[in-house]
C-alpha cells in the first residue's frame, strides 16, 4: 500500500524532502515505516529512540497500524515556544 | 481565534481580548520572544517550522486540558511561524480568571506544555552557522510530562 510521508526540521533536511510517497509492506505500522525510511535515510537512525509519530495529523503510538492512503509524519524532538 | 498557528506578526492586545469577560479580574500575559544568545551562540534570528495542523490541535488540546484544571479559566495561545528577529513575540498566551492565582498558574502551565507536545520546531541562525533546537519528544498521553507541567505551575 502507499502512504504520504512528512518529514520536519532536521529530519527533512536529512531527506532532503518534507513529503515523500512510499509503498509499505502489509501489515504497516507506524515503527515499520520509519523502519523503512531510516533505512533508506541512515542517517535518520539516530532519531529512532526519539522521534514521534501521527496518522492523519492525530498523534499515534509507533505500535499503531497504518492504512493505504495514510498521512505518516515523523516529528523530531519539538521546540516551540 | 483562541488558538493560532500562522506567520503573521502577534498581538498583545487582540490575545487579551480573546479571553477577557464581565467576570474577569485577572489577565496573565505570556509572551516569549527572540533572544540574541543561546548555548554560547550569538543569534542572528529564527526561524520556526509547524506541522501545522496538529499544532493547532494540540494547542486546543492544552486548552482542554487548562479547562479540566480551571474550569473557569478563559485560554488563548498565539504562536508564529516563519521568521522572527530578535526580540519579536514567537508566542503570546493569554489566561483570564476571576482572580490572580488561576490566570498565573494557567498561563504557566500552557507555556510548559507548549514547549512538551506542540509540533514547532526552532531553526536557530547563528553567527557561523544554524541548528535545530531539539527539545522534548512530543507525547502527549505522558502523564509524566503533564504532571511535571502541572507542578511547575503551581508553585
Amino acid at each position: 500500500m502507499r502512504v504520504n510521508v512528512l518529514l520536519f526540521a532536521r529530519l527533512k533536511e536529512i531527506a532532503g524532502a518534507g513529503r515523500l510517497e512510499r509503498d509499505v509492506r502489509e501489515p504497516a505500522t507506524v515503527a515499520s515505516v520509519w523502519d523503512a525510511l531510516a533505512h533508506e535515510y541512515p542517517e535518520l537512525g539516530r532519531y529512532t529512540s526519539s522521534v514521534s509519530g501521527a496518522i492523519n495529523a492525530e498523534y499515534a503510538r509507533m505500535t499503531s497500524a497504518v492504512a493505504d492512503g495514510d498521512e505518516i509524519a515523523f516529528l523530531p524532538p519539538v521546540s516551540g515556544g | 481565534m483562541r488558538f493560532l498557528v500562522a506567520p503573521e506578526a502577534l498581538d498583545v492586545r487582540a490575545a487579551v481580548r480573546e479571553v477577557s469577560r464581565g467576570a474577569t479580574g485577572a489577565v496573565n500575559v505570556f509572551i516569549g520572544t527572540v533572544r540574541d544568545h543561546n548555548a554560547g551562540r550569538r543569534v542572528l534570528y529564527l526561524e520556526y517550522e509547524a506541522y501545522e495542523p496538529l499544532a493547532l490541535k494540540t494547542l486546543q488540546r492544552i486548552g482542554e486540558e487548562v479547562a479540566e484544571r480551571w474550569p473557569a479559566v478563559e485560554l488563548a495561545i498565539h504562536h508564529r511561524t516563519g521568521r522572527l528577529d530578535i526580540g519579536e513575540a514567537s508566542v503570546i498566551i493569554a489566561a483570564a480568571a476571576a482572580h490572580r492565582a488561576d490566570a498565573f498558574s494557567a498561563t504557566r502551565y500552557a507555556i510548559e506544555r507548549v514547549k512538551q507536545i506542540v509540533p514547532i520546531w526552532k531553526h536557530e541562525h547563528f553567527e557561523g552557522g544554524a541548528t535545530w533546537i531539539e527539545g522534548a519528544s512530543a507525547d502527549p498521553a505522558d502523564v509524566a510530562a503533564r504532571e511535571e507541567a502541572l507542578r511547575r505551575a503551581c508553585v
